[in-house]
């Protein structure tokens, strides 16, 4: 009997389609009320604390070991080819145009956007979303979007911090351990990596942001107000932005060449 | 009270750090001009063909880093190219008669200065140019002239013969 089988698949296909218009629903709701919102920035300031000064630590340390690694596995490539002084460049332009964003953005996903959504989660199962709509408070006025943006604002200063430790553990690695000429190191790296490289990473790191927030807070808003449906919620949060920041990186590495 | 002034307080400290890995990111690790130290003195040396020399780059003696080149300019006095090179004081005992020329590490490697020393008793100080330079290899060059020598020398020759010593 394949009608049950084909009605499930209907329903999965009209729930995806669902969420997605939810989703974009929500975005349209989100960007009208940025510049409103925008004017109590004691609010966005309290959030940019939150998501963007608490992830500093879990970031930097990061950014060392990644930066490490890639002057580790870059100099053991790069000796095959006798070219070990172009060191820098590689790690340079690897972690400024991929890896700063992508991995500063599934971090952040991790560390942020899971407290954003279990947060948002409890308010919703503690009912006090409903008494802020009960007092004629907008929650999402009041509580989404400083969150929101609070998060957007901090994605790209926590990739730029991530790709500068980056670049210093990996002259540590290249530089101090493996004695690539410091000179050739820094000299190569800069006159290799141009200004478009950098922004590259900023306008990646930037829509990483808005992705990742977005998610986050739509999915604690939306949460099921039980224990489980808040589980879910930061679950949820965390696989949809890491899925999403790598097809987002594949479609702006291309349109970006 | 106290508690919003932690919480400004980190923020901006959090602010602070983003912005200024931005500003290291673009001024420091782009193709702009970065301080190699004021130790040292300074030598200046004037080339016909730098090839492709780069600030930064080492300069050495006898495969020993001695110093850096500071900066590259065109120098329309003499219409060469005026290399800066910063060296550390440590050696300060380079015969004034000391011939440099740029050379490369390696087949792609990056291009350096290598000074040879000179018998002179007299030792170069701040500021002081080199005598004796020697451009740097352009391989195009090397390889015209390489082809137009052989071409040449098929034709002094007219038999195909292809023992010649």
């Amino acid at each position: 009997m394949p009608a049950p089988i084909i009605r499930e698949l209907v329903d999965s296909i009209r729930e995806t389609l669902q969420t997605l218009g939810a989703y974009a629903l929500f975005a349209g709701r989100v960007a009208r009320e940025t510049p409103r919102a925008l004017w109590r920035f004691h609010l966005v300031v309290e959030q940019v604390h939150n998501s963007g000064a608490h992830s500093l630590v879990i970031t930097m340390l990061s950014g060392l070991f990644v930066g490490m690694v890639l002057g580790l596995q870059g100099f053991d490539l790069l000796e095959r080819f006798g070219s070990e002084e172009s060191l820098g460049t590689a790690a340079a332009l690897g972690l400024l145009k991929e890896l700063g964003p992508v991995i500063t953005a599934l971090l952040f996903a991790g560390r942020a956007g899971t407290a954003l959504a279990s947060e948002l989660g409890l308010m919703r199962a503690t009912d006090q979303l409903a008494a802020m709509e009960m007092m004629a408070v907008d929650p999402v006025r009041r509580v989404v979007m400083p969150r929101f943006l609070g998060g957007v604002l901090s994605m790209p200063l926590l990739a730029a911090i991530f790709s500068m430790i980056g670049i210093f553990g990996a002259q540590l690695v290249g530089v101090q351990l493996m004695r690539v000429d410091s000179g050739q190191f820094w000299s190569k790296m800069r006159s290799a990596v141009e200004f478009g490289d950098v922004m590259e990473g900023v306008v990646k790191s930037c829509v990483f942001g808005v992705a990742c927030s977005l998610i986050a807070v739509y999915e604690g808003y939306h949460s099921v107000p039980t224990a489980e449906g808040v589980g879910r919620a930061t679950t949820r949060t965390v696989v949809i932005s890491s899925v999403v920041v790598l097809l987002l990186d594949y479609m702006l590495t291309a349109a970006m060449l | 009270m106290r508690q919003t002034r932690t919480i400004e307080l980190g923020t901006g400290l959090f602010v602070l750090l983003g912005f200024s890995a931005l500003f290291f990111l673009v001024t420091q690790i782009t193709n702009r001009e970065f301080g190699l130290g004021d130790g040292g003195y300074q030598l200046l040396a004037a080339f016909e063909q730098v090839g492709g020399l780069k600030a930064g780059a080492p300069v050495s003696m006898s495969g020993v880093t001695i110093g850096r080149v500071e900066g590259i300019e065109y120098d329309f006095d003499e219409y060469k190219a005026r290399v800066k090179m910063r060296i550390d004081s440590r050696f300060d005992r380079i015969p004034d008669d000391s011939d440099a020329g740029i050379f490369t590490a390696g087949l792609l490697g990056g291009q350096y200065i290598g000074i040879g020393p000179g018998g002179s008793e007299t030792f170069l100080a701040e500021g002081d140019q080199m005598q004796f330079t020697q451009s740097a290899i352009v391989l195009e060059n090397l390889i015209s002239k390489f082809l137009f020598s052989k071409a040449a020398d098929q034709q002094a020759d007219p038999p195909a013969e292809e023992s010649t010593p």
